[in-house]
């Protein structure tokens, strides 16, 4: 290789919000001075230990935290190889990994002094953590949602609903995630003194990228130990489904200077990377500038975003976090892919082999792990984020799998 | 002096603010949209933006993000508004052309081909919504070398502490974004502005456009006499797309209509 790696995996971003050339404030000046001051104000909380002590007793007494490190011993004897462990962040309060961060930025907001909450959301599970924390803080939070995702999405946004949180349909574009997130950053535009932008996962705007993977890491911090107490030491591989990419942030980020320990990023394929109709940016896309930060996005050659697509609306976004951008480049990261048929296989194989049916965000990270593990030593082991929970998943399966209900 | 200069300098002269008109390149279609733009200077439009369609329109407010889908729709391209502008500057070497967009399709294109092939279409200055002083690196020595200006937006929300940092990475005028929010959406207040403009007039000698919330000949008119100019952008696009058929095409009374309401907010610019 020519190009020279650095010391640290860990070191990023720079002063700019840079990782290598991912990254970066690429926000419109109305926005950019509530940038500065977020970045600001995440720095003082990091340095204040009272921060982080009510952070972590929320972790603790709300979310539940730790979540449980599982040995899947059925999947793998089914699989016959690699010894599989979840991180079991579904087992979190609202059933996946967005609440950690959830509860981050909301304690920063009222450290703001922003008395509302906006967010975005593609399968509903981030609008989901966002409603409930705004419900325990008394907040005012209006969740934009693609029109397309509101549809398939319907326990969630029933939810949302329930918890108090204002759910605005988008219809532009194809109305999912992008467009969603599009139009939070408008109504953030135009209601910058009192509005906080909670954002879900590890993209926008230098701070929200390391922000929310800070946040996020408590995942790999923790399942760090749990390894090293189960196994006595670290696993082989880490895999975690990618859309834009917190879990699988989280649960990287405090391994990525273990060099011995393989990650891989699971994009979704969707019908096939070779088709049109996937959400793989990092295989199949180029880096552009989009929603904030440059990073690599599904693109036209001239520049016009290209609509992404999943079976899992948690996935469907045509851009992926700047982080993950650079550790692709570095080769740090190896980014694989899974298709919405490899994703429904994982999906049924966890439910019935483990008893835990699984998002198919992580189905379609599990895709992976069942192509892997048959060809690793037994003794070799592999560590899944099991970042949700599939409940609200199962109408969308059920009409794949041709299933009235 | 640029054609940017030369404009403000002879508004001065004359005592008045410019008209800047923006449209969507492409809108909403190339004929259209040509021949709207050789209609705009005689019908009273000093300066001309001109949209560079995007997917991801992120300041921009329903009306705009409806003229980029019509634009793109019928093939709208970075390179195909370099060609549009071409085409008009063929015309007119005097009218000012700025190209006002977002990031990505510039990268796409190349940032120091763009800015080369900008300037040789004729295009005089660069907006770029989403790039920030911060990230000036990314586009300034470029647009410099090719004797682009980089007019740079001014919120409410930039402060005096920042104010001198924008400032200093603008050059042609300053564009005073009126409101907190996107495009089209809500007007700004006589009050609002006259507070605005001084402030941003102690720390710059360059002119001061107003825009965002700019509909009416009233308002045009009050904001070329605060300020030096006034932008009026989405109440001629509203225009424009009000005049279209069901299939979202242009009819033969488009251009006319469209030039007509230019007429009346010159009128009002010109203080007549």
């Amino acid at each position: 290789m020519n190009k020279p790696l650095p010391n640290s995996y860990r070191q990023g971003p720079d002063s700019q919000g840079r990782f290598g050339q991912f990254g970066g404030r690429f926000v419109a000046e109305t926005l950019m001075p509530l940038i500065l001051e977020v970045e600001q104000a995440y720095e003082a909380a990091k340095r204040d230990p009272s921060f982080d002590a009510e952070w972590r007793r929320l972790l603790t007494h709300y979310v539940g935290r730790p979540s449980p490190l599982w040995f899947a011993e059925r999947l793998t004897s089914h699989l016959g190889g690699a010894k599989v462990y979840f991180k079991r962040d579904e087992l979190n309060h609202t059933g996946a990994h967005k609440i950690n961060a959830v509860l981050g930025q909301i304690l920063l907001a009222k450290r703001m002094g922003k008395t509302r909450i906006i967010a975005e959301t593609g399968a509903g599970q981030h609008g989901v953590a966002t409603a409930t924390v705004c419900a325990l803080f008394d907040l005012p939070c209006t969740v934009f949602m693609g029109a397309t995702d509101v549809e398939r999405q319907q326990p969630n946004v029933f939810r949302m609903k329930l918890l108090g949180a204002e759910v605005m349909p988008v219809t532009s574009g194809a109305a999912t995630l992008k467009d969603a997130m599009n139009e939070a950053l408008r109504y953030w535009v135009a209601n910058v003194e009192d509005t906080y932008y909670c954002i879900g996962t590890v993209a926008g705007p230098h701070p929200y990228p390391v922000m929310v993977r800070d946040f996020q890491s408590v995942i790999g911090e923790e399942a760090k130990q749990q390894m090293m107490t189960a196994e006595g030491r670290l696993p082989d591989a880490l895999v975690a489904a990618i859309g834009g990419g917190s879990n699988a942030m989280g649960l990287f980020y405090p391994f990525l200077d273990d060099a011995a320990v393989q990650m891989y990023g699971v994009e979704a394929a969707g019908h096939g990377v070779e088709t049109e109709q996937h959400a793989a940016s990092l295989t199949k896309g180029r880096p552009g500038v989009l929603h904030g930060n440059r990073t690599y996005l599904l693109q036209d050659a001239d520049g016009q975003i290209t609509e992404a697509h999943s079976i899992s609306a948690g996935l469907d976004y045509p851009g992926v976090g700047p982080e993950h951008s650079w550790l692709h480049e570095l080769g740090r990261v190896q980014y694989v892919s899974a298709t919405d048929d490899e994703a429904l296989a994982a999906f049924q194989l966890c439910s019935k082999l483990e008893g835990i049916i699984p998002a198919l965000e992580p189905a379609h990270a599990l895709a992976h792990v069942i192509r892997m593990a048959p060809t690793l030593p037994k003794d070799a082991i592999v560590l899944m984020n099991l970042c949700g929970r599939g409940d609200k998943d199962i109408f969308t399966v059920a009409k794949h799998l041709g299933v009235e209900m | 002096m640029s054609r940017i200069a030369a404009k403000f300098a002879a508004l001065k002269a004359e005592g008045r603010g410019a008209l800047v008109t923006y449209l969507q390149g492409f809108d909403p279609d190339r004929e259209t949209s040509l021949a709207l733009l050789r209609g705009l200077p005689e019908a009273g439009a000093d300066l001309l933006e001109v949209g560079v369609p995007f997917t991801d329109p992120m300041a921009d407010g329903p009306s705009i993000q409806r003229a980029a889908q019509r634009a793109l729709k019928v093939g709208a391209t970075l390179p195909g508004v370099l060609e549009l502008v071409r085409a008009f500057r063929a015309g007119d070497d005097t009218t000012p052309v700025i190209l006002m967009g977002y990031y990505n399709p510039i990268l796409a294109y190349g940032v120091d081909r763009f800015c080369t092939d900008a300037a040789a279409a004729g295009v005089d200055g660069l907006i770029v919504v989403d790039v920030p002083p911060e990230e000036a690196g990314e586009i300034e020595p470029q647009a410099k070398a090719a004797g682009l200006d980089l007019i740079r937006l001014v919120a409410p929300t930039t402060d005096d502490a920042r104010l001198p940092r924008v400032l200093a990475a603008t050059s042609g005028f300053v564009y005073y974004v009126s409101i907190t929010g996107i495009t089209g959406t809500r007007s700004a207040t006589a009050a609002s502005l006259e507070e605005a403009v001084p402030r941003i007039r102690k720390h710059t000698d360059l002119p001061v456009a107003i825009g965002f919330g700019i509909r009416t000949p009233q308002q045009a008119g009050e904001a070329a006499r605060l300020a030096d100019g006034a932008v009026v952008g989405t109440a001629l696009v509203d225009t424009l797309a009000a005049s279209l058929d069901e299939e979202g095409k242009a009819r033969p009374e488009t251009v006319g209509l469209v030039l007509e309401q230019v007429r009346a907010l010159a009128g009002a610019v010109r203080g007549r």
